[in-house]
């Protein structure tokens, strides 16, 4: 399944120009308000028409205007999980989700009815009226009802922006068994980095209507400059780790990376084996030159130094690879003076344990089946 | 003053023959003139609060017309356009036998022209609440739009609609100007009650009569409005509107 996206749109005084391409499982639109995400899923599910382009989605031409082709919303068969859940007032939770069910081509209907309510955990609900239910059972609901109308896509906009952490952290289990088990590709809007890291295999990152980068999750969210977001947590790296010891006696978890790395995590609820996509903030690797003696940290790593970006404040951000495992480390320019560092210098890396978020770690995506 | 008070609560249901046939009369004439011009009403209640056209204006004067003018030119002008005579009057006799001139189809037909404003008002007022993403959302799960209205708009505005029939009804039960002049005041025929009561008050005697029917008048009202109240009070239950 590809999702290829060619257009220009213009907005008021807002431009959104966007091209980029992506088989991914979970395709993250991250950037942050205003960087034409909205827009832009807007435009794939064809509740609005771009100016120029062309949209595709598995081969199938969405939007092309040069050649006049427009596909309605109703035929796109692309579900569509809105911020606001916008289920329907009249209906009961049962009714909701049935509702997109007759209109997919019966050869076409894919999704079964108790499945989805099952992996949803939603079968206490089918009798209540949407007007009762709390703001994550919504986005649950809207999702099952998304899912029922067996669409060949489905777009989830901020699906978590307006819940509160704990509803946020119920949610976010049931997006990551979609994104494995369902077998149907998701566009995924958000601007919060944590998710991105989280559920995305693939991100396409906007910034002011244009694609900043576009790849695999794993390479573009190190490459962000998020600097100038003012995102709390700023840059990050993902790297997926396999899981060797749950736990060393003292709380901790020991994981491995492919490149033989290892890594003392606060205990992570999986068993030996299991793969695991751990998230490292930049802002909480160090960097020495030398292997340190008697520290407390424990996760020392060596590395090689990639590129380094020093902006206009006291800050760097500085590229780090260990063994195919990108790295960021955010620094002092001042540090990057004094210890001399360069791109291609070995230093070692240090990224204390207690920093690591568990909400952060997750189940690594299931690698697809081609 | 000859109008038998004294004769207890009883009297008033003894109504003649005539009297019943001008109640009857207005009740059929009120139901006819809101369920025939209902669909119209959506549909231009809904023109009016979605779509942007030249002539829209106009549109919305034309409906809104009866409102403003004195019942008896909008009477009158039925009179000119509907009559056996006149060029859709005639048009309708010719090809489908229709006939409104002096008919209770044609009091219908003044009630239902003078109560149109006020259902579409009713009607547009709760089409422009209705949440469009709502519809939008509809549409991302496959409905097109014709069952988007179906399923979504026209459940939603509900309330809206009953509100604008009941508007419509009661407008219609006191139409009194434009009906006595598109289609008279025929006992059996065309006499509705403010016409049978009209009647009443310029006949010697007549005070007993024309209060049996106002009294009448005011037990239809309230039962319609009370039936509009828990009406629409179950539609709000069913939106779960909290």
């Amino acid at each position: 399944m590809t999702v290829a996206v060619d257009i220009a749109h213009r907005l008021g005084a807002f431009d959104l120009e966007a091209r980029f391409e992506s088989d991914g499982r979970l395709v993250a639109l991250f950037g942050h308000s205003g960087s034409g995400k909205t827009s832009l899923v807007n435009l794939i599910g064809g509740l609005a028409r771009p100016e120029t382009g062309r949209i595709a989605v598995d081969g199938r031409v969405l939007v092309d205007v040069e050649a006049g082709v427009f596909v309605p919303a109703h035929k796109r068969r692309i579900g569509y999980v809105f911020q606001d859940a916008r289920l329907f007032p009249h209906m009961s939770v049962a009714q909701n989700l049935r509702y997109g069910r007759f209109f997919a081509p019966a050869a076409d209907r894919y999704a079964d009815f108790d499945a989805v309510v099952s992996l949803l955990g939603i079968e206490p609900l089918l009798d209540r009226r949407p007007g009762r239910l709390s703001g994550g059972e919504k986005q649950r609901v809207a999702i099952g009802r998304a899912l029922l109308a067996s669409p060949r896509l489905i777009l989830m906009d901020e699906p978590l922006a307006s819940l509160d952490e704990a509803r946020k952290a119920e949610i976010l289990p049931y997006i990551e068994t979609l994104r494995d088990e369902a077998g149907i590709p998701i566009v995924y809007v958000s601007h919060s980095i944590a998710e991105v890291a989280r559920l995305a295999t693939d991100v396409v990152a906007l910034s002011g209507g244009r694609v900043a980068a576009c790849g695999p999750a794993a390479q573009v969210l190190p490459r962000l400059d998020l600097s100038a977001t003012g995102e709390r947590d700023g840059e990050s790296a993902l790297i997926e780790l396999a899981m060797a010891t749950p736990d060393d006696g003292y709380g901790l978890s020991l994981l491995r990376s492919a490149a033989g790395g290892e890594w003392r995590l606060p205990r992570v609820d999986a068993p030996a084996g299991a793969r695991l996509r751990v998230r490292i903030r930049a802002r909480d690797v160090m960097l020495a030159t030398q292997r340190p003696q008697g520290v407390s940290a424990l996760n020392v790593l060596r590395v090689r130094i990639g590129a380094i970006a020093e902006g206009d404040g006291p800050q760097a951000l500085v590229r780090l690879d260990h063994g195919g495992d990108a790295l960021v480390a955010r620094v002092t320019r001042r540090s990057v003076a004094t210890l001399g560092l360069t791109p291609g210098r070995e230093v070692f890396a240090i990224v204390k344990t207690v920093t690591f978020d568990p909400a952060t770690s997750a189940p690594a995506p299931v690698p697809a089946e081609s | 003053m000859d109008s038998g008070w004294g004769q207890g609560w009883g009297w008033w249901l003894d109504l003649s023959p005539s009297e019943w046939d001008a109640v009857r009369l207005s009740v059929r004439v009120s139901i006819w003139a809101t369920l025939a011009s209902l669909p119209l009403g959506i549909l231009v209640a809904w023109v009016l609060a979605r779509k942007e056209f030249w002539g829209k204006a106009v549109l919305n004067g034309v409906v809104h017309l009866p409102l403003i003018l004195p019942p008896v030119v909008t009477g009158y002008l039925l009179l000119l356009t509907f009559g056996r005579r006149g060029p859709v009057g005639s048009f309708l006799h010719e090809h489908f036998g229709i006939v409104f001139s002096f008919r209770w189809t044609g009091a219908a037909l003044a009630c239902a022209v003078m109560a149109f404003p006020l259902m579409v008002r009713a009607i547009r007022l709760s089409i422009e609440t209705v949440d469009r993403k709502l519809e939008a959302a509809a549409g991302t799960l496959g409905a097109n739009p014709a069952w988007v209205f179906a399923t979504v708009t026209l459940p939603l505005i509900l309330p809206g609609i009953i509100a604008g029939m009941i508007l419509a009804f009661a407008k219609a039960m006191g139409e009194f100007g434009a009906t006595i002049t598109f289609v008279s005041n025929i006992p059996g025929e065309t006499q509705t009650l403010p016409s049978a009561i009209y009647t009443f008050t310029q006949v010697p005697g007549g005070n007993a009569g024309a209060m049996r029917l106002t009294l009448i008048s005011i037990v239809i009202a309230m039962a319609a409005l009370i039936a509009s109240e828990a009406l629409a009070r179950r539609v709000a239950a069913r939106l779960d509107v909290k």
